[in-house]
């Protein structure tokens, strides 16, 4: 028997039964079903000591009572209060709805599950009405008439449920005539549980990790340097290669940051094999950092204040090691941070170079204050100035699809650069459905710290829309892998392809150009960097090596 | 439930004006109450949008709808995601003038019980561009009433608007459409289940003040024959302020002005301070620019960190024990 934690305890015909149509009930009178497989466990009381949050207990979703601190209405409102005077995004997000509905059936959680507080719109009415009654002049005068509701203990558990089944893709915000992005409203209400000592410990964890030792899976110093050399050693069977690991090195040109989720889950650690035969084959200066191990930060499901603090290692670990500039690698809501926040927060980067490819030359203006810059930006620039040896065919046996990433899509447009290196080193390439893609596409389900087991049904719903668009390309072209440049992607899609596209594995890019670039002095590569054996590879190889033996013994 | 108390609202109101026009209260309800919903609404929306103007943007948020400004021969999406002000300004004006996010809707169904698909679906986008653009014709029209001499650009508007010449007075387009797109987003709103679901009093009750404002006009204009000079007269008197309330105003108008007055009093307390705030929107109006050129937060204040002396202090002899290169040695024990 399977537990409500593992994909198999869901009956895809159970799950399809969707209903998108609302209950009987008014939404403020329906309170959530919180069943087991929705929601995630409460985060540790030693956890909140660890960052030094208020109110940290112990404590459960299914409990009656959450010990709210003394005068938690007070401490609520007055954060809201707070916040309305500091982030014009929340007030005008507050103020200007006019629930058109636009975004209704936008929402992955929506569209996968049909609880209407899935949709954005009534997402952001869960604090709106709170907002109404106690901060505007007709919802004190007109109260409930004008959609206001009094804050009670129901009000937060409902907070808790839905705060947490958003993963701040901002698909939303993209249809929103105002550009409401419930990402904001989201964050929001996550830093007001927080005033409370309510956080999830799928974030909370890292969280705590990440400040204490840099990154998200508490991985320390030796641990990294072990695991890098076991990758090493994979490395050297599928290629005959022996990388170098350049760690903590002061004067390199670059420093490398990447999401920590590279260095453990597969397929992440293929991805990061790419990046180490990368930089040997490039050999270009630069180094990792034990202390800045993670680019990827909770802190942004957790509290602007969480996000600054976990941040802050990146650009005092570049200043520590007199590097030249920042090179980032495949990561979502790193990128986020990266691109939206680590100037405003911990720049400026004044003691940086503008970043320029020492391979090509190229400058990266758009990047000049922030002096970081994304690995497919590199890499794209790299392959447009032919510095790469490709032998596209190596990749023939897989028919690849890509999937944008929710925050480099909507929170940078990064768009054509992971698109021209993989068409660069796959030969066959196939996109979803353009309502499913680039700016409109979907999450994985499981980003914003909800790719938890715990949460496996609300996984899977959310998933849906992805996953049904993989298994459309599937049928349609064949498609057997799904390539993503997010580690939270490459952690949560492989449950979601698995469920809903069995039979479609998961990759990041720089696996597939490094299993298509040709390195100097390799061996004769049968093998990718999975150690799988590459089919046609051994053929042709030893055809070619035959080849080259019979015209050397002819010369 | 919502939807009847808000038309019970709106024809209540209407009745009140109606009365009021009928009891003689002609200067209550043609110059002070007018006069009192005109200042409300400046000082309401002034207010308004001084209080979001002067909340700080500490981040730059833009939501990136299309290709960055990166490499140079990577073809930028300039309006999508705009770099510069300029183009931010190309950004915003489709959103504010075309509606450009609206455009992008689509309406999810689910096919075979199993496959998720996303139609295309302009209606909200029609509805909601029919009724902003005529109301905006509308109020351009209404200059006339205010204005002596009339502006050329009223006249004509008025001309291009009666173009079709049907009945005398001439039938305005913008009226028909007005009255339709009005129509179709409360039909809209009443018939997808979803938007019903989250419609509450504030959203009905503009929609049928419009809707209210709208017929009244059109009968006046074609029915009741509202002696327009009188009216003229009368609405002229307040910007010149010397009040007078001539004879002969039908009732009707009264109701229609009553009507008028109360959406300007209350738009700066409702939903319909979107007019304002999307162009407030940080989404919307700021460049995606952030990685060449640094925002800077005005409240941003230090926060405690884990500094890297603190990280090597508790890692050392593990740092070492790998051989990662660390700042201080390890004590000699």
């Amino acid at each position: 028997m399977s537990k409500f934690d593992e994909p198999d305890h869901y009956k895809q015909d159970e799950l399809l039964q969707i209903d998108w149509r609302p209950p009987g009930t008014s939404w403020m009178d329906t309170r959530p079903d919180m069943r087991p497989g929705t929601f995630i466990y409460p985060g540790k009381a030693k956890h909140l000591g660890t960052m030094g949050f208020p109110h940290a207990r112990e404590w459960a979703v299914t409990d009656v009572d959450w010990k709210l601190p003394e005068g938690w209405q007070k401490i609520v409102l007055d954060g809201m209060a707070e916040r309305l005077a500091r982030y014009r995004s929340f007030k005008i997000f507050m103020d200007t709805c006019v629930r058109c509905g636009a975004c209704s059936d936008k929402c992955h959680f929506f569209l996968g599950g049909g609880d209407p507080k899935n949709m954005p719109v009534l997402r952001a009415e869960l604090l709106r009405s709170i907002y109404r009654k106690d901060f505007t002049a007709m919802g004190k005068i007109f109260g409930s008439l004008a959609g206001g509701r009094a804050l009670t203990e129901d009000v937060i558990k409902e907070w808790f449920y839905y705060f947490y089944q958003c993963t701040e893709c901002r698909r939303c915000s993209v249809f929103c005539p105002y550009g409401i992005d419930t990402a904001e409203i989201t964050m929001m209400g996550r830093e007001l549980l927080g005033l409370l000592g309510l956080y999830v410990n799928w974030v909370l964890e890292p969280v705590a990790n990440c400040f204490r030792f840099g990154n998200h899976l508490a991985i320390q110093p030796h641990g990294l340097m072990d695991t890098l050399e076991f990758m090493a050693d994979d490395i050297e069977e599928a290629t005959g290669i022996r990388v170098d690991i350049p760690m903590n090195k002061k004067g390199a040109e670059i420093l490398f940051v990447t999401p920590s989720g590279d260095f453990v889950a597969d397929p992440g650690i293929y991805t990061c094999m790419g990046y180490m035969l990368l930089f040997h084959e490039l050999g270009i200066d630069y180094t990792w950092s034990t202390y800045a191990s993670d680019g990827g930060n909770f802190g942004l499901f957790t509290s602007h204040e969480t996000m600054k603090r976990l941040n802050a290692k990146i650009y005092a670990e570049a200043k520590r090691l007199g590097v030249k500039w920042i090179l980032g690698g495949e990561c979502g809501h790193m990128w986020r941070v990266l691109h939206q926040y680590m100037d405003t927060m911990n720049g400026p980067a004044d003691f940086l170079e503008i970043p320029r490819s020492p391979i090509t030359g190229t400058e990266f203006p758009h990047a000049r204050s922030t002096k970081m810059i994304h690995l497919m930006e590199f890499v794209a620039d790299l392959i447009r100035h032919d510095k790469l040896k490709l032998d596209k065919s190596r990749n023939d046996h897989i028919n690849v699809t890509f999937h944008d990433s929710c925050n480099p899509a909507r929170a940078m447009g990064i768009f054509e650069e992971p698109r021209y290196v993989i068409r660069s080193v796959c030969n066959h390439f196939h996109e979803m459905p353009e309502n499913t893609i680039r700016e409109q596409t979907f999450c994985c389900g499981g980003g914003a710290g909800l790719g938890t087991d715990e949460n496996m049904e609300m996984r899977l719903r959310g998933g849906l829309p992805r996953g049904s668009a993989v298994r459309h390309v599937q049928e349609k072209h064949g498609v057997n892998q799904l390539a993503a440049m997010c580690a939270i992607d490459r952690a949560t899609l492989v449950t979601v392809c698995d469920y809903w596209a069995p039979g479609v594995k998961v990759t990041g890019i720089t696996e597939l150009v490094a299993n298509a670039m040709i390195f100097t002095g390799q061996k004769k590569r049968t093998h990718d960097l999975r150690l799988e054996p590459i089919p046609g590879m051994e053929l042709d190889e030893s055809m070619g090596e035959d080849v080259e033996e019979g015209v050397a013994a002819h010369v | 439930m919502n939807i009847l108390v808000a038309l019970a609202a709106v024809a209540g109101l209407f009745l009140v004006g109606l009365l009021g026009g009928m009891s003689g209260l002609g200067w209550l309800f043609g110059i002070v109450i007018p006069s009192l919903a005109l200042l409300l609404f400046l000082g309401g929306l002034v207010t308004k949008v001084v209080g979001w103007a002067k909340v700080p943007v500490p981040f730059r948020i833009p939501t990136s709808c299309g290709q960055q400004k990166s490499l140079d021969w990577i073809p930028h999406a300039k309006l999508e995601n705009p770099h510069t002000p300029l183009q931010t300004v190309g950004r915003m004006a489709l959103e504010v003038l075309f509606f450009r996010s609206l455009l992008r809707n689509t309406k999810a169904e689910l096919v075979d019980g199993r496959r998720l698909v996303y139609r295309t679906d302009v209606a909200l986008w029609a509805g909601a561009v029919l009724m902003h653009w005529s109301f905006l014709i509308i109020l351009i029209r209404h200059l006339r009433f205010v204005t002596n001499p009339v502006p050329a650009f009223v006249t004509f508007v008025e001309s291009a608007d009666g173009f079709l010449e049907i009945g005398l007075p001439a039938v305005f387009v913008t009226t028909l459409t007005f009255l339709a797109g009005v129509s179709y987003l409360l039909f809209r709103r009443l018939r997808n289940t979803q938007v019903r679901y989250i419609s509450l009093v504030g959203d009905y009750f503009p929609l049928f003040l419009l809707l209210g404002i709208g017929l009244s006009g059109f009968w006046m204009r074609h029915f009741d024959k509202v002696d327009i000079a009188a009216v003229k007269e009368m609405m002229l008197s307040i910007f010149h302020f010397t009040p007078m309330v001539p004879e002969g105003i039908s009732p009707l108008f009264f109701g229609h002005l009553f009507l008028a007055s109360v959406l300007l009093a209350y738009l700066p307390f409702s939903k319909l301070t979107h007019l304002a705030g999307v162009f407030l929107s940080p989404t919307r109006n700021m460049a995606n620019n952030n990685r060449a050129v640094r925002h800077v937060n005005p409240w941003d204040y230090p926060v405690k960190v884990h500094t890297y002396d603190e990280y090597e202090d508790e890692l050392r002899e593990k740092m070492v024990g790998a051989g990662v290169p660390v700042e201080k040695p390890l004590e000699k024990e």
